[in-house]
Order: structure tokens, then sequence, then C-alpha cells
């Protein structure tokens, strides 16, 4: 039997290696919320005054909001029956047997390295990846960029983080934004200083932390003037989770003439309910693009924003939304204009099929200084069968004079031409819906790198098969 | 008994009976035309003969390879060696042609994602394209574009006939392939199409003109009128249609091309 040589990574591991051994706390994670686990979570990562305040505060807010009476039923949630916050040490607890057998053959057939496997599946932190990130750190500390979890940057860059964190979605802005603001735990920090231009793409992949695939994760990205960064989170692979509840909150700060591109490909276990908040403030001929997939999940409710504060701000959202049986995906987005010659444009893709439900919730606002602003919006529905639903909300307010606003809706179903006349081919059904529906998402799959948009297309045929969730 | 066989085809659209009985055999080798005016069923028969679902058999078989195709999927006469150059190729947004011809190669060659030996190498198919190609004097540039998407009609009926020269049918129906094509088109297609006859291909073309059938000579020529072959013969029946029309079925329309720029 080989023996595995027992590697000394010495007492400075933290700053060599930029990871943490789990400390063994005397903590037993318990379920419900209350003020005493929101303090107890604050004192756990030793977090300064002040955050522990603005916790408890977000927590009253919580219970004060109502829940929100549109979009998906959330009644079934269980507030009282989620662990709020779980050390490291806890979530490695899960074993690989313990998973559900689709989520462990969903792996295989895609091809999921094992140590990745048990990183998605929650089962085990993936190390290997440590010198990956080690070396992108050394890059990106070269040029002052800021990459780090969001916890850590409280820590280490609190004037910056103060300076920022809550000030594009106070806990005030919704309840499960005000849930997040209580007990988040985990997310990215991204900061690019001025004119700096990070030309490879920052993933959360890399950030390898236990934490970083949290349920109430919080992320921070502020772009400087002129900078540049596209972030991506999330992987094609299913991510496993036992709690029923993430609830994440996103917020982004691009300042004069920088670009912030952040997309996401999330395809979570389909007993989660996904209700995230994600919102950008746009400056002056700044621009911000989302690039967001749904997939999986039971319920999820987002609709990446964008505030259009100044002068030639510009707002993008491209989404796809696929929802199986028992899902449904309530996605969407918000263009905010504030100030005037501001653009946006969102393009919404959804699939439902086997009785899934989509729905297209969108809202742009023109303030009455936004005068010369455009938006266009597009909403694309494909139904695969007959039981599959797809609805269209659009909510538009005008107040400003010498706008154009453009929306255009369809829904079609997978055509008996189109598929004759691939099947004429020698393509199997199966096969030729599959083509179809990567066919129609490919304005999404184009704009993601290579190897996501090779994954998509790959799960997209899994979830054709049925074979998924 | 013939290559393929078939024998009283009936069928019917939306309850409305189309073909009324119609036989036909085919050899590989042979080049059969089937003509007829509007109306007549030509491409209820195209279609029937593919296996579209908006078409009901209402009787009769079409036995090829010892099966009666008419029980198979769309999907399964072709890879049995069935072809169908569309009249109207289908626009399919999103998927490009090298990713669709590849796609239907490896369909054809029975790969099914697992036994990668069935699997057509990029070096491969790259050589077959370009040959191909040039047949079809077509450049490089459409192959990423997406299915038939902004393909004028001349490259749409070019590009079912690189499918055909792709994947290589033993048994491949040309619907219409000459209507709204110009000459040099026509021609650039009888080309390919003659490049490909041989004793392993069997053809049926199916046309309201006689135009295309100087391009393609026919060995056999078949009249379709209300539903049922009204005559058969040799290449000497498009002549006589060539000179009186349809007239003496009762349509008085002109055997004249529509001109196309």
């Amino acid at each position: 039997m080989a023996t595995v040589p027992k590697v000394d990574v010495g007492t400075d591991y933290k700053e060599k290696y930029g990871f943490f051994v789990p400390e063994e706390y005397v903590f037993k994670a318990k379920r419900g919320l209350n003020p005493d686990i929101v303090k107890e979570i604050s004192w756990m990562k030793q977090e300064p005054e002040w955050m522990t305040k603005f916790r408890l505060r977000s927590l009253e807010i919580f219970r004060k909001k109502p829940m929100p009476n549109w979009g998906a039923d959330l009644s079934v949630i269980d507030f009282e029956n989620i662990f709020y916050y779980l050390k490291a040490s806890d979530k490695q607890s899960k074993s690989w047997e313990d998973l559900p057998p689709d989520i462990k053959a969903t792996y295989d057939r895609l091809g999921v390295p094992e140590a990745e496997r048990k990183f998605l599946a929650g089962v085990s932190a993936q190390y290997e990846s440590e010198v990956v990130y080690h070396s992108l750190q050394e890059e990106l500390t070269k040029k002052g960029v800021i990459f780090t979890d969001t916890d850590s940057a409280l820590r280490d860059h609190p004037d910056l983080f103060k300076e920022y964190f809550g000030t594009v979605i106070p806990p005030a802005d919704n309840k499960f934004s005000a849930l997040n603001s209580a007990v988040w735990s985990g997310g990215s920090f991204i900061y690019v200083p001025k004119d700096v231009r990070v030309e490879i793409p920052l993933q959360a992949y890399f950030r390898i932390n236990a934490e970083n695939m949290g349920q109430f994760e919080r992320t921070l990205i502020i772009c400087d003037e002129g900078s540049f960064v596209h972030y991506i989170e999330g992987c094609t692979a299913p991510i496993y989770t036992t709690d029923s509840l993430h609830s994440a909150v996103v917020e982004i700060i691009v300042k004069r003439g920088a670009r912030c591109r952040y997309t996401t490909i999330q395809n979570w276990s389909t007993n989660v309910f996904n209700l995230v908040t994600k919102r950008a403030m746009a400056y002056a001929d700044a621009t911000m693009e989302w690039v967001d997939g749904n997939l999986g999940s039971q319920i999820t409710m987002k609709y990446p924003s964008v505030y259009l504060m100044e002068p030639g701000a510009k707002g993008d959202v491209l989404s796809v939304a696929f929802a199986g049986k028992g899902q449904h995906q309530d996605a969407g987005g918000k263009m905010i204009h504030v100030a005037p010659n501001t653009t946006s444009t969102i393009t919404s893709k959804s699939i439902s099929k086997a009785g899934g439900r989509t729905s297209y919730r969108g809202h742009i606002k023109m303030y009455p200084d936004a005068k010369n602003s455009k938006s266009f919006v597009k909403c694309d529905a494909l139904l695969l069968d007959d039981e599959s639903r797809s609805d269209t909300y659009p909510y538009n307010d005008v107040d400003a004079e010498n706008v154009t606003l453009g929306h255009e809706a369809t829904v079609s179903k997978v055509s008996d031409e189109q598929l004759f006349y691939l099947m004429s081919r020698g393509i199997t059904r199966n096969e030729a819906e599959t083509m179809i529906v990567n066919g129609f998402i490919e304005p999404f799959t184009k704009e993601l790198p290579l190897e996501y948009a090779v994954e998509l297309n790959r799960l997209i045929q899994l979830e054709m098969e049925g074979s998924v969730g | 008994m013939a290559d393929f066989e078939i024998r009283d085809l009936r069928a019917s659209v939306e309850g409305k009976e189309i073909l009324k009985g119609v036989t036909l055999a085919i050899n590989k080798g042979e080049v059969h035309a089937v003509m007829g005016p509007n109306g007549s069923g030509k491409s209820t028969l195209s279609h029937t003969l593919m296996g579209h679902p908006g078409y009901t058999v209402d009787g009769g078989e079409v036995i090829f390879k010892g099966q009666n195709v008419l029980a198979l999927q769309p999907d399964e006469r072709a890879r049995l060696g069935m072809f169908l150059a569309f009249q109207y190729p289908v626009v399919v947004p999103g998927i490009s042609m090298t990713n669709f011809l590849r796609t239907a190669l490896n369909a054809k060659r029975g790969y099914d994602g697992k036994d990668k030996s069935k699997q057509v190498t990029p070096k491969e198919f790259r050589s077959l394209l370009k040959g191909e190609l040039e047949v079809l004097h077509m450049d490089d540039s459409f192959l990423p574009r997406y299915i038939n998407d902004g393909f004028s009609g001349g490259e749409k009926k070019r590009a079912e006939i690189l499918q055909m020269a792709i994947l290589k049918p033993e048994i491949a129906i040309l619907d219409e392939t000459d209507s709204g094509l110009d000459i040099d088109s026509i021609k650039f297609v009888a080309e390919a199409v003659n490049r490909m006859r041989g004793p392993e291909l069997g053809v049926l073309i199916i046309t309201h003109y006689t135009r295309i059938l100087e391009f393609i000579k026919p060995d056999y020529v078949h009249v379709l009128v209300d539903g049922k072959f009204v005559l058969s013969g040799g290449p000497e029946v498009a002549e006589r249609l060539e000179k009186t029309g349809y007239s003496e079925w009762g349509d008085t329309e002109e055997l004249k091309p529509e001109e196309v720029a």
C-alpha cells in the first residue's frame, strides 16, 4: 500500500498559501434565526462592532418586511428550520455517499473530476486549486487589484469595505436582502484600481475556501475609473446543498468610464429556493453587463439591475433560464435610468420543459432627468411541450421626455418543421431538440468563455435527456 | 425485387386524400423523375417517403433493405440510407452549418457519443467538406453561418446537395430542387448530382418543370396527376411534356419555368 507523504505546511500557511485550516471552535450550529445567533455569527468572525450592529439592524428589518406578494410562491420556506451559519468543518462532515444518486450520476456524465465533485457537493474544499490561485494573486497584487473573500476583505481592507458595503443594496431593499445582510458569510470582494484592466476573468472557482459557495454569500465589486474586470461565478455542474435556501446579495460600483461584466452560471439542486438580489451602479460612460444563466433550483427569483446614475452610462442584462419539471424560474432584469443619454438592453431567453414554468419580469424606469435615453427589451421563450408555461411581466415607468423604449417578446415552440428537417438527416429526435435549444440560447452562449459554453451545451443536453434533477 | 419499392402508397393531409395509390420501383444506379402539375401530390410523395408527421399514410408500403420504412421515424430512414433534398430548406438559428453537417454525418455513421471509432475525425471532415464545396462552387464562409439562415435561394439548394454529398445516401429524393434557382446554380447542382450518380445511388427527382432534366438526364420519367401515375416511360416522356405540358390531363398551365434572375 502506498503511503502519502505528509507535507508540513508550517505555521505561515495562511500567508503563504492563502487558505485556512479550520480551527476547532466550540460552536454548535443551531437552526433558526434570532439576535443571539446573529451576534454569535459576528463574534465567530471577529467582526468590528459596526458590522455586528449592521447585522442586528438588518435582522429587525427582515422581521418587519412582508414576504413579496408577487412572483413565485415562497410560502413554503420555513425560516426557523434553516442553519444560518455553518463552519467549514461542519460542511465537510458530509460524505460522498450521502449525496443523492441523481447528483452523483450528473457529475459522472459531465465528467467532473473527483476532487471538483466533492468540492461542488460541499463534501470537501478543493485545495488543489490553491496553486493556481496563488500565482494569479501575485499578478493581481502587482497591479493593486484586491481579489479575496468578503470576510477577509472586512478584516484586511476595513476602510474601503465600509465605504461601499451596503451602499448599492441597503438591507431595507427587500426581505431577502435584509436576511442576507443579517447572516451573510463568504462571497467575493474585488477592487480594481483606476485604469487597471484585468484581462483574465476572475473566477470564484480560483478563490477556494469552503465558504465561497455559502448560502448567504455577499459579493462586492468596485471598479474604479477607467478600469475593467470580468468576474465569473458558479459552474455548470449542479451545486448540491442540503439546505434549501440560497439568498445572495451582489453589489457592484462601476465608476466613470469603467466596465464590469459579471457572469453567472448556476445549476442548483432542485430542492433549492434561489433568491438573489444583484444590483450595480454605473456612473458616467461606465458599462455594466450582467450575463446570467439560471438552471436548476426549485424556484429562482433574480432580476439583476443597473442604476444608470450619470450621462453615458450603459447597462446590459443577458439572461437564460431553463425550467424543467416542478421548477419555476422567475427572472429578468431592471434598468433604472436616472441621468440623460443613458442606454440599456435586456435580453432574456427562457426554456420550459415537462411542465416547468419560466417568467420574465422586468422593470424599466426613466426618471424625468433621463432625457435622450434608450432602452430595449427582448424576451424570447421556447416551450418544449404543451404542459410547460411561460409568462412575461414587463413594467415600464417613463417620466422623461424624448426617450426610446422598445419591447419585443416572442413565445415559440420547437417547430415540427425544424425537427423534421434535422431528423431527416439522421439526427435523433432528442438530439435534434437539444440542437434547437442550444441554437436558441446561442446569443447567450457566445458571450461565455469557451469552456463554460461547452459545459453549458453539455448540461442542456443532459437536461433534455431528462437525466438531471 | 428492386432496391427501393413504393407499393400502392396512399396518403392524406388533414383528412384530404392526396396520394391515391402510387407504385414505383427504383434500383440503385437509376435516376427517376416524377413530374406533375401543381396539386398533383408531388410534395406529399416526398414528405411521406421521408416521414413528415403532418402526412398520414392510409395504405401501402415502401420497402427498402427489407424493411417497410413507413414504420420508421425520419431519422431512422435517414440512417438506413434515404435522403430528402428539401424544396424549402428550414432555418434553424444558432446552429452552424459545420456543426450540423458534422452531427448529421456522425449520426449517419452510428456515432452515439460513445464509440469514438465511429466518429468522423476533424481531418477527415475537413477534407470531405473541402472537396464537395469546390464542386458546388461554394466557399468556406458559408460554414459558420446558421442553418439556412439568410441563405439565398441558390445557396439553400446548393447546401442541400452538399448535405447529400456528405451523407452519401443510397436513395436520394430531390424535391423541386430546381425551383427558384438561377441557371448557374442549376448547373452546379446538376454537376454535383451527376458526380454522385453510379451503382450505389438511386435518385428520385420530383419536379414540375423539365429544365433540370436537361442537366440531370433521367432513365425513367413518371407523370403524377391527381395522386396517381398516369404515364411512365423513358426520357422521351419528358420531351413530350416539354412540348405539350400537362394539357392532356386537363392542366392548361404552360410548362415554362419561372424566370429567375
